[in-house]
Formats: C-alpha cells, structure tokens, sequence
C-alpha cells in the first residue's frame, strides 16, 4: 500500500517537527472524555487541563471529546484496535471487565508509590471502587460518578395531602404516596401521575435502585457470573410494572428518559427518579419547590452507582504514562473535585473532597447536592461484568419487554439469565 | 365538483400542516424560553437565548463547515469521476463493456455504508479514520449518477459528436463542449440528491470520525443532544434550524429551478 | 490493445477504482469474515465454518430484526410512494398556498433525521405530548406510542414516511410537468372525468418515475435507521431493531465483529436479489423509451 506508506511517512515527519519543537523531556498526552451533562462540561474538563499544563509546561495534553458514553467506548476501542489508542480515557465504570478483556488497559497500581497506594486509591467512597476494582488491581479512578436519587414536587405533595417535607422512606410509602398523587380529570385522563421511573433504553440502571433495596446481588465481583433470576431481582421487576398495571400510578409502557425532567416540570409526574446530575438542570427549570430525596428502601436503602472512571491504555510509554497517572491524581484532587462537581453535579468521589471551602459554600447553597453522597453508604455498583454491552442489552430487553407488556417478570428474567449465562460461559 | 375541489384543498392543507410540523414545533422552542416547550401560548415571550446557548456549547460553526467541505468535495468528485464513466458506458466500445457496467450497478443497492465494519478497516489502513476524506471517499464514485447520465449521453445526437470530430476537437474537449452543456439539468438534478443525501448521512460519519475537526453537523448534532440531563428542545432545536437554515432558504430560492432541472434530466 | 478500450479503461478506472475499494471488495472481505470467530483481546480469530450461521439461524433476535425489516418496508415503501404522488398532485397547479405547501412537504429533506427524531420524541410522549394534546382536542387520549411493543415500529414507520414522502415528491413533481397538457385537454374534450385522466393518463406516464423511486424507497426502507438511534435503541425489547440497527448493534456495541459480518452478508444477499430485479426493470423501462 503505497497509500499507508505515504500517510505514514508524513507521520513520522510530523513526529520529528514535534520532536524538534518541544523540549526533551516534554510528554504528550491525548484523552477521551464523554460528557453526558450538556456542554458546559466539556469546557470544564478543557478549562482543568489547560490549569494543569500550565502548572506542567513539559506536559502536554490534549482532551478529546467524544460524545457520549457509548460513543467514547466505540471510540477508544476502535482507536485501540487501529494501533492508535489514547493514553487516558474517561469510560464507563461498568466497561471494566470489557477493557481487561479486550487488553487495552493496564492497572495503576504500577505506577504509583506505596503510599499513594494507601493515601491516593484508599480515599474513594468504597461504593465507587466497587466496580474500579478486580482481581486486586486498580482498573479506574472514580471521575464523573454518579448514582441516581429521588425528586419531588412540593406543591404536588400539599394539594394531596402530603407533608411536602417527608418524602416516601419506603416501596410501601411510595405506592401510598403515589396513589394520592395521581389525578385523573372528568374524562379519566390521568393529568398527572404519581412516580416516573424511566425504563427505555437502558431501564437496568433505575432497576437496580429497587433491585439493590430489595437485596439482589445481580453480578459477580468477578464480573463472570450474572444472578439475574432471584427471587429479589424478580420482585423488583414485578414492583416496577406493579406500578403501571396494579397500582397504576404510573404511565404504562416503557418511559422515556430524556422526556423525564420534562415531564417533572410540566406536573405530569409527581415523583421521578433520576440521576443526580439532573440536579442543575432541575434546580434551573422547575417552576415550583421540590424535594431530592434517597430512593425508596425495601429491605434497607440503596441504588446503584453510574458514570465514567479514567483508565490508562496499555500502548504507550511508561513516561506518558506516569506523565497520566499524575495528571488523573491532579484531577481528582480535592480543589478540581470540587469544581468538577459544582460545574456538573456529579458526586465528587472522596471523602475529603467534601471538606473544601467550594464544597462546602456549594452545599449550604444546594442542599439536595448532599443527598446523593449519604446515599453512598447503601450503594452498590451498576451491572459490571465481561461482554458488558451485549449482557447489559439482554437485561434491557428483559426489563423492557416486562414494561412494554410483552413478558411476565420471572419469565423474561429467567430467559435473561439463559442468555447471560451461555454468553459468559467462555470466561468459566 | 366545487365541494370536491374545496375537499381536496382543505386535505392539501392538513398535509402539508403534518409536513412542516416538526419544522413549526422547531421554530416555535427555539424562539421561546424552554418553559414553553409544551405549553403553545401565544404570548409567550420571544427569545435569542437558545442560539446564543447553542453557539456557546458546541462548535457548531465547525460542523457546518465540515458538512458544507463534505458535501461539496464528495459533489465535485462525484460529477468528474461519473462522467468520464458515464461517457465509456454510453459511447465507447470495449470488450467486457455489460459485465462492468452490471458490476457498477451493484451499488444503487450495496451503497458503502452497508459494509461498515470492512470499510472502516480500510480507512484504518489508509490512515483516514477521523478526516473528512475518510468519510466522502467511499461515496466518490455514484453508481447512481453514473446510470443516470449515461442514460442523457445516450440522447446525445451522433450527427453532434461526428462535427465536433471533424473539428479535430479530442475527446475531452468533446465532453467538455458537448456532452456537459447539454446534460446540464442532470448535474442539477443530481447535485439536489447528493447533496441532500450526504448532508444528512449520519451513521457512517458516527464511527469515522471522532474528533470536532472531522466531525459533521449530523453527528455534531446527536452528540449535542445526547444528554444524561434530558432533551433540552429549545436548545437542540435552535441548534438545528441554525444548521438547517441555509439549506432550507437555498431550496426556497431555486425550488423552481431544480423543478425544471428534474424534469429536463429524465428522471420520471 | 484497440484506443478506444484502452480509452475507456483509463476514464472508467477512477470509479472502478472506488467502487472496488468500497464495495466489491470489502463485500468479499465480509463474506469470508463470517466464517471465522471474532478477535478479543488475547484470543486470535480462528475459522469456525459455519458455526456463525448456525447461531444466526438460532438467534431470536435475528429473526425478529428481519420481521420488524419486512413490516418496516410494508409500511413505508408504498405510503411515502402514494404520499409523494399526492403531494405531487397537490403542488403542481397554481392553486392558492402551492408555494406554502412545497416548502412545508419538503422540509423533510433539509432538516436531518438525526435532529428531526428529538422533535419527535416529543410528538410521541404520552401526557403532554404534541399528538396527545391534539387529541385531548376531541376527548381523546394518546397512548405511549414509542413505549409499547404494539405501537412502536409502527411510530418510528411513520418518521422515516414523513422523511422520505417530502423527497420522492420532487420526483414526481417534475415527472407531472412532463406531461403534455393538450393530452389532458384532449381528454377533457372527450368528457373524461378527473380519476379516468389520473388512471388512463396520468399514472401510465410517470411509471417510469414510480419504479425509479420506488427502488429508493426500498433502498431506504433497509438503510434508514437514524432515528431509530435516538428514539428508541431499537427497543422495546428490540420491538424497532431492523436489520441495519441490529448489525451497528452487533458489530459498534457488542464488538462482535464476525457476527455482525455473518449479518451484513445477508443483508448484501437480499439487496443483491433486489439489484437483479431493479435492473432488469431498469433495463425495460430504457427500451421501453
């Protein structure tokens, strides 16, 4: 291919003028990112670089965003596969075991001191290491994390009837509360229903906030095994349907997940789940007091953790990445935290982050920024196991096809393990 | 008859009301704050914001230079690449002439991004993932334009070429003089095709491109709209008719033209 | 060799050249790709035979992926057809509003189905949707149209209708200029109704122009899958994953590269079974000129 052999050339004489451009020592670094919180983050995320390299002026660092979630882990992956990976990328927690698979990271473990092992990767909220850890190594530092928490509508609440400061606690409250708070006018249209759970697209996420509760363990840590058909599992699946068909508190049919804050703000759900990076975006729209609220408890409180850890790639070199991995360690450092989080809503994901003068200006200004960082201590982490995509699609469709009305819960639910199980029959 | 005519204006009219609905629904978000996204009241107050909002979170000035670079290049290509051809097939004899010109034809059904994943090998190969390049070349060659002009070349009298001959013009300049003036209303016709077609492709841009330099206002726009926060219409739509405008007014000025241009290119 | 081969050759060549590269080729590459396993990681492709057929025979998915193909066709391929004539017939008289109506069947074309699909979302959305506050007009109420599994495929026909109906007017907007009006002056004279000159005139004249589109239409009905993308996911439960979806699936988010090839393959055989048709067709309606 004289083609290749010609783009190629010029590549390299591309390298050589940079060679001869930067400093010796100089590292240059590229990066994915997603942003899934509208387009302000982007220009945080490329505000914070610029921060660091000024700081660094022998590193450089280029951010690339990449769309959304699935679209940067197609992206990193097929840049991978094309010998031309990042060095660092913003991924999904729950693509772990799909990047160990595909052998395109490498842990962090190698590249930090002993006491950064302890001081460094020992200060995340465990709920997020969860799923950044396995088979004792470090795979993803805990970035853009998020974990999804109740909304209320106040005024909803006291022409109910209800105290609009005391959400429901528990699925029982919930379906009571919610029975209330669904009005039909005289033609028995319902105007506005009690709960919104979204359940399209990828409905796993919002029912594992019940599966979680009700006690289910739905993978492995080893991510090789899914526990799909339990009996708690199945309870929560029947639960959310109950609150369509049985209780009927609820739109039927699978719900719309961009279409949700929407439909909170015009009165046309009461209550809704949601990420808790809705909260800006909440906080600016809605036309009247609400409330941000742990997710009902079943057996005890819960939900799962969501969004996106940096990884390190396996092809570059040890200086890009030691060059990286002090890079990340600046980025989830306290001060930046605290910007990341104030800028997007996402939990800032250590403990001490909370303790910066930002934070704490922020909390006392958005108290409901709290809520999701006490619901920690119950979290669990999101549905993380190998083949991720294609198991996490079999999940979706099962839990679609209950909500759409074309499965009973146990049914789907059992089919889904089948197919789960035979797709990670190769990792046994 | 009378009532019949009335009848079939006023179902004309509810048509066309369904067609430009999502078009009146884009102007309506994108000129009003977001709180009356689904509430139509017409006192609702008129904004700018939503461009400004727009403009300021995504480089949407970018895109549309990459769409416009995109489309024009794959057109220009297209137009030389297929008439050279289209001029073989309708003129020239050779040996193996029905065999390749059915070969050809393979692709008013096998278009190029049927075969994403071997075609993205390819790109990879020849270092073209993420160029603009990348993306229009496997369009270069349109085995649509290609029939379709030699379908005009063919009416194209003899008595015209045997002159030019005479002349001593060569064959180019016989293309040149000849065949391009007279199938002109088929570029026409052709270019509102390719141009429409390419400035909406969206999947096969998805997956070669990853970064804004490359990155088309198809794909600019999904990425934009793809929100954990949910779907900001006021902002998305202010954002698309921005995009969408100038194609929009371009066909209301020429919408005459490419009219007649159809009709003299045979496509009927 | 003769100049004039070797003319045709050289002017023939840069097509030959791309066509090669992006369809020929690659369309062999794909074939031999499904019969060897997918790459991961560690683990080096190997042959495997047939073994991605038969999964592909036993995949639920597939088949249903193919049904929803074929009632997604059924739909689309005759309304945007039957839409675009009578849109055609609509605008091509000087009628009060013409321009109004032009403009408005043919914003389809202009805005991208890609940005066009969040508009739509909110036409579907259940209780405060666009569609249910029309209907609430008449006492009536929306169902969840994208949320259903009887519903959706359906909704997400209509999107791809409305996109491709503004378009194929053009086509058929032109094909009604061409035809003489002293014909239909004729038969006026004669006393034909309005329907005898539409089903005797008409209609025989813009066969070519029906044909024409409707291989796009069915091009279309196989490839248009952007909306899809952004409406639903092909969901629920892959109640709105067509062929094309469910290859991007299979091959841009499970990775599994030989499967999606297996896939891919017979999408090329039944758009080759197509091409065969349309050409034969083709190739009547040039004699017939």
């Amino acid at each position: 291919m004289t083609f290749s052999r010609l783009t190629r050339g010029l590549g390299g004489a591309a390298i050589a003028a940079l060679l001869a451009a930067t400093p010796a020592l100089g590292v240059d670094l590229q990066f994915f990112f997603p942003v899934a919180v509208g387009g302000g983050a982007a220009k945080t995320i490329e505000g914070l670089t610029n921060d660091y390299m000024k700081m660094h002026p022998d590193v450089h660092i280029k951010p690339v965003y990449t769309g959304s979630y699935t679209d940067t882990i197609a992206k990193s992956l097929t840049a991978s596969k094309g010998g031309n990976p990042p060095q660092l990328a913003v991924i999904g927690a729950a693509e772990m075991f799909n990047l160990i698979d595909e052998d395109v990271i490498v842990p962090f473990d190698d590249f930090v001191s002993a006491k950064d092992k302890k001081d460094w990767l020992g200060g995340f909220y465990p709920a997020f290491m969860a799923n950044s850890q396995a088979f004792g190594k470090t795979w993803g530092i805990p970035f853009q994390r998020s974990t999804p928490v109740m909304y209320w509508n106040k005024d909803a609440f006291k022409k109910a009837g209800l105290d609009p400061n005391q959400p429901p606690k528990n699925w029982d409250e919930l379906v009571k509360d919610a029975e209330k708070l669904t009005i039909k006018d005289a033609s028995g249209k319902v105007t506005q229903w009690g709960v919104r759970i979204p359940t399209a697209g990828f409905p796993y996420w919002l029912w594992q906030g019940l599966a979680i509760p009700n006690g289910a363990t739905i993978a492995s840590a080893d991510g090789k095994k899914v526990f799909f058909d339990t009996p708690e599992a199945i309870q929560a699946a029947q639960f959310m349907l109950d609150l369509t068909t049985k209780y009927k508190v609820m739109e039927p049919g699978t719900l719309d997940w961009g279409a949700t804050p929407k439909a909170f703000f015009t009165g046309n759900a009461a209550i809704i789940w949601t990420t808790t990076g809705n909260l800006t975006n909440i906080t600016q729209n809605a036309p009247f007091p609400f409330g941000v609220g742990f997710l009902p408890a079943s057996k005890h409180y819960g939900a799962p953790t969501g969004g996106g850890n940096w990884y390190l790639f396996k092809k570059s070199t040890d200086a890009q990445k030691k060059a990286s991995v002090d890079f990340v360690k600046w980025m989830t450092a306290p001060e930046q935290a605290a910007k990341w989080t104030i800028a997007t809503g996402y939990v800032a994901p250590r403990p001490e982050d909370w303790d910066t003068q930002a934070l704490k200006d922020y909390v006392k200004k958005v108290p409901g920024a709290l809520v999701a960082r006490e619901q920690l201590q119950y979290a669990g982490p999101e549905l993380t196991v190998f083949q991720n995509a294609q198991v996490t699609q079999i999940l979706n469709n099962a839990l679609e096809a209950v909500m759409s009305g074309q499965a009973e819960p146990k049914a789907a639910l059992t089919e889904a393990q089948k197919k789960a199980t035979a797709i990670l029959a190769q990792y046994q | 008859m009378r009532a019949g005519d009335r009848l079939i204006t006023f179902g004309g009219w509810l048509l066309a009301l369904l067609w430009v609905a999502p078009l009146a629904y884009a102007i309506w978000t994108a000129f009003h704050p977001s709180a009356f996204e689904t509430r139509f009241d017409l006192l609702a107050p008129l904004t700018l914001h939503n461009f400004v909002d727009a403009w300021g979170q995504a480089p949407f000035a970018r895109y549309f230079l990459n769409t416009v670079i995109l489309v024009t290049m794959i057109l220009a290509v297209q137009l030389v690449v297929g008439t050279f051809a289209a001029f073989a097939f309708a003129r020239l004899n050779f040996p193996g002439k029905s065999v390749v010109f059915s070969l050809v034809l393979l692709q008013l059904m096998i278009m190029p991004d049927v075969l994403l994943v071997e075609n993205y090998r390819t790109m990879r190969m020849l270092g073209l993932v993420d160029t603009i390049f990348g993306i229009g070349l496997p369009y270069m060659a349109s085995a649509f334009f290609i029939f379709l002009l030699r379908q005009t070349f063919l009416q194209v009298p003899t008595e015209l070429d045997d002159a030019a001959r005479i002349e001593g013009a060569s064959t180019l300049t016989l293309i040149r003089r000849v065949y391009v003036p007279l199938a002109k209303p088929t570029y026409v016709a052709f270019g509102l095709i390719s141009v429409s077609a390419h400035w909406n492709n969206y999947v096969w841009p998805l997956i070669i491109t990853n970064s804004v330099s490359a990155r088309p206002l198809t794909v600019g726009l999904s990425i934009f709209s793809a929100s954990d926060s949910g779907i900001h219409w006021s902002v998305i739509n202010a954002a698309t008719l921005m995009t969408s405008g100038p194609l929009l007014v371009g066909f209301l000025l020429f919408q005459r033209a490419f009219v007649q241009s159809f009709m003299r290119a045979g496509i009927k | 060799m003769r100049r004039e081969t070797i003319h045709a050759w050289l002017m023939l060549l840069p097509a030959l050249v791309v066509l090669a590269a992006f369809m020929h080729i690659p369309a062999i590459e794909t074939i031999i790709a499904s019969f060897w396993s997918t790459a991961r990681g560690m683990r080096p492709s190997h042959f495997v035979g047939l073994k991605n057929y038969e999964r592909m025979i036993a995949d639920p998915t597939f088949w249903q992926a193919m049904s929803n193909n074929l009632i997604y066709a059924i739909i689309t391929v005759p309304l945007s057809m039957g839409l675009a004539l009578v849109m055609a017939l609509l605008v091509q008289g000087k009628r009060g509003g013409t321009a109004f109506m032009r403009m408005a069947f043919f914003t389809p074309t202009v805005l991208p189905l890609i940005a066009v699909a969040n508009i739509w979302i909110f036409f579907y959305t259940p209780g405060f949707g666009l569609i249910d506050q029309v209907m609430n007009l008449f006492g009536l109420h929306a169902p969840n149209f994208l949320g259903t599994g009887a519903t959706a495929l359906y909704a997400v026909a209509a999107v791809a209708v409305w996109k491709e109906a503004g378009f194929f007017m053009i086509f058929y907007l032109a094909a009604l200029q061409t035809i003489p009006t002293s014909l239909i002056e004729a038969a006026q004279l004669e006393g034909a109704t309005r329907w005898q000159i539409f089903r005797r005139i008409t209609l025989p004249l813009i066969m070519p122009t029906t044909l024409f589109i409707s291989v796009n239409s069915v091009i279309d009905a196989v490839r248009l899958v952007d909306h899809i993308f952004q409406m639903t996911q092909g969901g629920p439960n892959n109640a709105t994953s067509i062929l094309f979806y469910y290859i991007y699936q299979v091959g841009f988010q499970f990775w599994d590269t030989a499967y999606a090839a297996t896939l891919t393959v017979v999408m090329i055989v039944i758009l080759s079974v197509l091409a065969i048709g349309q050409v034969l067709l083709l190739d009547r309606k040039v004699h017939y000129k």
